[in-house]
């Protein structure tokens, strides 16, 4: 027996273990999902997701998602960007900040919005003067939506930034490129895959949002309802088998994302740095 | 003189990449707006009840016993992801077998997974009727679904990626040399892997642990459709914050979120300590 590898009983037990801890804990749940969903064939599961308000619960998504992600694109890589290839006072405090809303409770990144633009908040009542809401309508929605993905992009990033290294971009600069010119001409090309990953994360995220948003929604069936508020409005219903179909079409865009994810990551080398 | 004074300046000028004030600003601009701001709202709007008022509206047995649920089931799942994490990792990094590349990938399935399908998924398995929760109650007359046993299931499931990610690399990087050291110098097997594997994989441990427990402690969505959410018994404290709000009592949702905060960050600095002194006992 060699001394640095275990015996093989206790490998295969360690095996069994693992693989028993990823079925219970990850593979059942999925495989209930989808089951729960299918339960009266696919049809049945096919007509729920296209009553009119789950349609609108996944425009409402779609929109939210369109409007949140680009921003957060820009924001993200530009904090980024700052950070790998750029030398400045507080740079750690900078790197703390951007992944802060990754240790807030989703509830909390809804209820700060609500703090400040909701009936009572500190900008409700001018608010309200002039007929604007911004709390239970979509720029609410928007907001607890880029709280809540703000550091993906950025996290995704990162680290594969700050491996390549600045030497590109200071021979760019040596040749007399301009800020503009050298990231788009030499780093963005540099990182366009961790990019892609970060942004899919992104946006699977902000797809698939529940508390944040719950808070700020209001749950106005057909106006301000995204998926996921929706698949809880169905389950307290009872209506267990569209709540179900809508949850199976998140689950779906989440093994999309994963899937995506490895792809990337092959492709890239290795994206650093998860969801988390 | 001038010339002195002007040679450092120069040289920093040519090892700059142009293009930091716009990029800088945005970043600023982006990161005020979206997250200092309504932070700051965090911050200030929960005095708005005064000193006594606000240790009053934390006081109440209904607050205090949900702030005692989400802490102690936050922690008590990262404590039971912590080792289950260190598993995966171990079987995904050192062992070889068929499969291994799908398990690898399905760790990451609690990142990617929306938490309300989570949650749905767990309360369908869980729940007496259940494929798990059935056979439960059946053999056991254990009730899991609706108690604070489900909680703290439905957050292993939040934290567990967390516990894996966090070791796995630094297990990757271990390599076998300093076990095979350890073998050379007569250490049997069992000793190799407390005495050089496990102090090596502490901090990244540790880390993960603090990591999956942030992540739980703050958890709404897979959590609220099993917990039953019982005021006293089953109530996490984000929720009680939503029910706030539901009552217009916007400073007391807020000191429910600023309570939970700065818990929070008194166990996560609790963790950093014990991983410095961790560190310096093996430095």
């Amino acid at each position: 027996m060699n001394a640095t590898e275990d015996p093989l009983w206790f490998r295969a037990l360690l095996v069994a273990l693992a693989v028993l801890t990823g079925l219970l804990l990850l593979a059942l749940p999925l495989a209930a999902v989808f089951t729960e969903a299918l339960r009266r064939g696919g049809e049945a599961a096919l007509a729920a997701i296209l009553e009119p308000d789950t349609l609108a619960a996944i425009r409402m998504t779609l929109i939210v998602a369109a409007i949140s992600v680009p921003l957060n694109t820009v924001g993200g890589l530009a904090a980024a960007w700052c950070i790998a290839k750029h030398d400045f006072p507080g740079k750690r405090l900078l790197v703390t900040l951007v992944e802060l809303p990754f240790s807030v409770s989703p509830v909390i990144s809804g209820l700060v919005f609500v703090l400040i633009f909701g009936l009572q908040g500190w900008l409700g009542p001018w608010l309200q003067a002039r007929g604007i809401q911004v709390i239970f309508a979509l720029p609410g929605l928007v907001l607890a939506t880029l709280f809540v993905t703000f550091p993906f992009v950025a996290r995704t990033v990162l680290p594969l930034m700050q491996d390549q290294g600045r030497a590109e971009e200071e021979a760019a600069a040596t040749l007399g490129a301009g800020g503009w010119q050298i990231f788009r001409r030499v780093t963005l090309p540099n990182i366009r895959w961790a990019l892609l990953a970060g942004v899919l994360l992104c946006n699977a995220r902000a797809m698939g949002e529940f508390g944040a948003v719950s808070v700020v929604s209001g749950h106005i069936r057909g106006q301000t309802n995204t998926m996921p508020l929706h698949v809880e409005i169905l389950y307290n219903e009872y209506q267990f088998a569209g709540a179900f179909a809508v949850a199976a079409l998140l689950a779906l865009l989440g093994l999309v994302t994963l899937a995506a994810k490895a792809v990337l990551e092959r492709w890239s080398g290795r994206v650093a740095g998860e969801a988390g | 003189m001038s010339a002195s004074l002007a040679l450092p300046h120069r040289a920093r000028r040519l090892r700059a990449i142009p293009g930091f004030g716009l990029a800088f600003g945005i970043a600023l601009f982006w990161l005020s707006a979206i997250v200092l701001v309504p932070l700051l709202a965090l911050l200030l709007r929960p005095f708005e009840l005064g000193l006594a008022g606000l240790w009053a509206s934390l006081a109440e047995p209904r607050v205090a016993a949900s702030l005692r649920l989400s802490f102690g089931a936050a922690l008590l799942a990262a404590a039971i992801a912590a080792p289950l994490g260190l598993l995966l990792a171990w079987a995904v990094v050192r062992l070889r077998f068929p499969g291994r590349a799908v398990l690898d990938a399905a760790i990451d399935l609690p990142f990617a997974l929306p938490t309300a399908v989570a949650g749905l998924a767990m309360t369908a398995l869980l729940a007496p009727n259940g494929w798990v929760g059935g056979p439960l109650g059946e053999w056991f007359g254990w009730r899991v679904a609706f108690t604070p046993a489900g909680i703290v299931i439905a957050l292993v499931f939040v934290a567990l990626p967390f516990t894996a990610r966090t070791v796995e690399p630094v297990l990757r990087d271990l390599g076998r040399e300093s076990e095979e050291a350890a073998a050379t110098l007569g250490a049997t097997r069992f000793q190799t892997l407390r005495r050089v594997v496990l102090p090596a994989l502490a901090p990244a441990i540790l880390t993960g642990f603090g990591l999956g427990f942030a992540r739980a402690v703050g958890e709404y969505g897979s959590v609220i459709f099993i917990a039953g959410n019982m005021p006293m018994v089953s109530e996490i404290a984000p929720l009680l914050i939503t029910i706030r709000l539901e009552q217009f009592d916007y400073a007391g949702a807020a000191a429910i979120g600023l309570a939970m905060l700065l818990l929070a960050f008194a166990v996560l600095l609790a963790l950093n300590l014990a991983q410095r002194a961790l560190r310096r006992g093996q430095g």
